[in-house]
């Protein structure tokens, strides 16, 4: 055989397995052009969807006239909470176990809610519907700072929950409160504080940010009358909760659903949810007969479809006059929008918030998050990282970095003196979490040298004398961070959506050749998972990746997966992939005993076939067993060759990285230019570090906006100000620096450390503030 | 509403249609003759999903009407492969580095930068960030971007060196 003569590091390098900068399988089609993106989408006698929004942000309505609209010629329905209520479907649940308006009923909450859905002829009709449909408000009093929102004097936001003094999470104490979630050692903490040498204490307001994938949210939902069948394609993160809330929404049956995510352009976390408009669709077919679709335009993807962050973060840290952390605590106050719809696991209202201890052994540690009701647009998503954990690394490593000052020590200091030690690990933190392995001061001291940190300060402190003397008007900022994210959500004995385990999923057939098709219930939106999962499946399997072809996204062929979101797809559906892969192996490595005639424990395995230990020579391939199994497997086996895999963690993951950023900023003009920005992250096995390197570079990116002024701004009425690409902040290729990473890069991200980075950097006047604000 | 006839070129085929006045070209582009390559990310002239080439000129299709493209020659990322059926060295240069990731800004992107390396053939990496800044990406950060395009640059520049 050929194959026989080929040496072992030939065979590795023909599977393309783990490790490998393996060229995406995706970009044959992407780069001509050739993606299938939902507005791709062309079905015979398709109607287009289009929404009359709230111009409010809260107000009555006392008046809907749908009369000129439906006279419009190509216009086929119009559709209000009035035409739902009959069908139960004017409201919905949400994720966090909360309720949202579909249509709006009798009151708007946010500017851009859902008031009216016109199904017409094509998208301009649609259009010209949505100017004659003519509704009238009567204005209320808008509530847009989450400060005031349990005032005594507050405007009652939700009628609906008038009189409800419990919700999802627990007790409500005010008509605008949602939840209080409280987790570590309350009188522990007071303690260590009240009788602690130095306390620092920040008010850190995170912005609310979106997190506008370049493709907006969609559907195109078709009811086959005849069947009784639903099929929808859209971009959803989530398919198969998708069509267990779908059929929960609407009484079809969940075998009569398909959901089906095409090409998603992008999603970091806006494509969690399920919107108004998936619903109003699916509701519009039915009652037409004829499929529907829906796309918003970039105005509606900002005003309406999920934010991220928005967290009033207050917060004190405790230590000795060593710059050792005695104690923690922080209190956040959770702006949720309207209604709540944050994509959490359900046991966590505030994600994994409580991983805000961060990277450091901090004995005790106390959070209180309370979430409340505004007049702005429901979310609050994980956006680039995982449930609430960029808000979290953000505020200890701001509050570190005020200890810092207040100590007057250096940044990098006082982190290497509390970061948790690798033989502490595991791990065991003050909030309840066990990180599983780590060596932080290894990734910090290689991200100091490699920057030269000790001569980067020098050179700080000889530019702050020159701009003290006058001869410059330019400062130069360092920024020092640390962080450990919490993915891989999660074990099915605290996490859940819905009461969903947030297991994920893999079912693989080998055919008959030795090709393979796995099947996934995750959902890539640009991560690239039809090329790395085959490289997982290529070393597990000892098949060439492009032998494997992965699908996913498809409720109808793909296992039970909660999708794709909140840094989980590799830790979980990734492990579920090797796991299924390792049964189609401990199955072939039978056929192999029954065909060399020997026990199975005599075999080895060997890259990409099995072996009789001690007689090398004697060997079947993968390819050869993959024959065999349709044809001569042992007696009393099935035939056939397939597996499938539902993977529940034991545990969450906890990559971590360490960031340097220096700054010069011209103190007249403004103009702030990156020098260097170096970041290395730890994941652990590099499934393919172009991707990873890739993922790196666009967390990076999109911290920089957060860092550099991207924000959603509500004016008093609740305008949101900025709802296009012209006033909300994207960076383009020239404002991004080139990024420099190192390591072992991971796939999950937070980008929190950026901004810190950049933010300390820039904050020049030592002492001057006791409030932080991106 | 009155419809215009409109004629042009698009990817070397003529095409000929009745279009409303009001039609954008991009929805023209993609809903009447099935040309789904460009994109609609923002509709204001801003993210440059929607890019095409015509008449020598990167344009937006989003904010031009389809009548103001009447007697165009207009290129899309679908007429980008060359005439032997080859991919355009900057299709292979985006793959190469990993110059895409969700794919949604890609079309746009590579019609932009072919444009950029008709006018510029060996553009500085100042030049390409530059020349691209009409075109957004969510994905990528632009660093890998700028490496197809750069590669792409001196691929072409050899080609061109080769063949005379």
């Amino acid at each position: 055989m050929t194959t026989e003569t080929q040496s072992a590091q030939e065979r590795t390098q023909k599977l393309e397995g783990l490790g490998t900068r393996r060229k995406r399988v995706e970009d044959v089609r992407f780069t001509q052009g050739k993606g299938n993106y939902v507005d791709d989408f062309k079905l015979p006698g398709m109607l287009f969807g289009d929404f009359v929004r709230s111009p409010y942000g809260h107000a009555r309505i006392t008046s809907i006239n749908k009369a000129a609209a439906l006279a419009l010629p190509g216009v086929k329905a119009v559709l209000t909470a009035e035409d739902l209520k009959p069908l139960k479907l004017h409201w919905m649940p949400t994720l966090a176990g909360d309720v949202q308006a579909v249509l709006a009923d009798e009151k708007v909450l946010f500017q851009g809610q859902e008031v009216a859905f016109v199904v017409a002829e094509d998208r301009y009709v649609a259009a010209d519907a949505v100017d004659l449909i003519e509704v009238e408000f009567e204005d209320l009093p808008a509530l847009v700072d989450p400060s005031q929102s349990m005032a005594a004097a507050a405007p009652v936001l939700r009628d609906d929950l008038q009189g409800k003094t419990s919700g999802a999470h627990g007790p409500r104490k005010h008509h605008n409160h949602i939840f209080t979630w409280e987790v570590g050692d309350a009188e522990g903490t007071a303690r260590a504080i009240s009788g602690a040498q130095v306390v620092a204490t920040e008010h850190i307001v995170y912005q609310r940010v979106h997190p506008c994938p370049l493709e907006t949210c969609g559907c195109v939902a078709s009811m086959d009358k005849v069947n009784g069948h639903l099929t929808m394609w859209g971009t959803f993160q989530a398919p198969h909760a998708v069509r267990t809330v779908a059929s929960l929404i609407s009484g079809i049956p969940e075998h009569k659903i398909r959901i089906v995510s095409p090409d998603i352009g992008g999603g970091f976390g806006n494509k969690v949810g399920v919107y108004p408009g998936y619903i109003c669709s699916i509701v519009a077919s039915i009652v037409l007969g004829v499929p529907v679709k829906w796309v918003e335009d970039r105005m509606e993807n900002l005003q309406a479809t999920a934010f991220a962050r928005d967290y009033h973060m207050s917060g004190e840290i405790a230590a000795t006059q060593e710059g050792r952390i005695t104690a923690l605590r922080c209190h956040v106050l959770a702006d949720h929008g309207a209604f709540d719809a944050c994509a959490d696991p359900t046991k966590y209202p505030a994600g994994f918030f409580s991983i805000c201890t961060g990277s450091y052994d901090i004995p005790v540690a106390h959070v209180t998050v309370e979430g409340v009701y505004t007049n702005k647009a429901p979310g609050g998503v994980a956006y680039r990282c995982s449930f609430r954990v960029t808000e979290a690394s953000y505020f200890i490593e701001r509050m570190i970095d005020v200890l810092a000052r207040k100590l007057g020590m250096d940044p990098a200091e006082i982190r290497r003196r509390n970061l948790i030690r690798k033989e502490q690990f595991p791990y065991q933190s003050a909030l309840g979490w066990e990180y599983d392995s780590g060596d932080y001061l290894a990734a910090l001291d290689k991200a100091l040298n490699t920057v030269g940190y000790a001569a980067l300060r020098d050179e700080q402190r000889r530019s702050r004398e020159a701009f003290a003397r006058g001869e410059t008007r330019k400062l130069m900022g360092i920024g020092v961070s640390f962080f450990t994210e919490i993915v891989g959500a999660g074990p099915i004995k605290n996490c859940d959506i819905l009461g969903l385990g947030m297991f994920d999923s893999c079912e693989i057939r080998v055919h008959p050749t030795g090709s393979v098709i796995a099947r996934l219930g995750t959902i890539s939106q640009g991560q690239g998972h039809a090329t790395t999962f085959a490289q997982i499946l290529a070393s597990e399997l000892g098949i060439p990746a492009e032998k494997i072809t992965v699908e996913e996204g498809d409720t109808d062929t793909a296992p039970y997966g909660l999708g794709t979101y909140g840094s989980r797809s590799t830790p979980v559906a990734g492990a579920a992939t090797a796991m299924a892969g390792r049964k189609i192996r401990a199955k072939a490595q039978m056929i192999a005993a029954h065909l060399l005639e020997v026990h199975d424990d005599d075999l080895e395995w060997d890259i990409d076939r099995f072996r009789v230990k001690g007689v090398p020579e004697l060997s079947k391939t993968m390819a050869e067993l993959a024959f065999a199994a349709y044809n001569n497997v042992p007696p009393g086996m099935e035939p056939g060759l397939e597996a499938v895999s539902y993977y529940d963690p034991p545990n969450m993951t906890y990559p971590f990285g360490a960031y340097v950023c220096v700054v010069d900023v011209d103190v007249d003009s403004g103009v702030t230019e990156i020098r260097r920005f170096y970041a290395l992250d730890d994941c652990g096995t590099r499934i393919n570090p172009m991707i990873i390197e890739g993922q790196v570079h666009g967390g990076l990116t999109e911290a920089l906006a957060i860092a550099m002024g991207q924000e959603m701004a509500y004016d008093e009425a609740g305008n949101l100000t900025n709802a296009s690409l012209l006033d909300f902040f994207l960076p383009t290729a020239v404002e991004t620096p080139s990024w420099e990473i190192a390591g072992r890069a991971s796939s999950a991200q937070s980008c929190s450390p950026v901004q810190l980075a950049m933010e300390t950097a820039m904050r020049l006047q030592p002492g001057a503030s006791t409030r932080s604000r991106l | 509403m009155a419809k215009s006839h409109i004629t042009m070129t698009v990817n070397g085929k003529t095409i000929e249609a009745l279009v409303e006045p009001r039609t954008l070209l991009i929805h023209f582009l993609r809903d009447q003759q099935n040309i789904t390559g460009p994109h609609i990310g923002c509709e204001t002239s801003h993210c440059g999903a929607c890019t095409v080439d015509l008449d020598g000129k990167s344009v937006k299709s989003c904010t031009m009407f389809a009548v103001q493209a009447n007697g165009a020659d207009i290129r899309t990322i679908e007429g980008m492969a060359n005439a032997d059926g080859t991919l355009h060295a900057l299709q292979e240069g985006f793959r190469e580095m990993h110059g895409l990731q969700c794919g949604f800004c890609t079309p746009g992107m590579i019609t932009r930068a072919y444009r950029l390396l008709q006018e510029n053939p060996k553009p500085s990496e100042a030049e390409i960030r530059q020349g691209i800044s009409g075109n957004l990406c969510r994905c990528t950060g632009y660093l890998t971007i700028v490496r197809a395009v750069r590669a792409a640059a001196e691929q072409m520049s050899s080609a061109r060196e080769a063949a005379e």
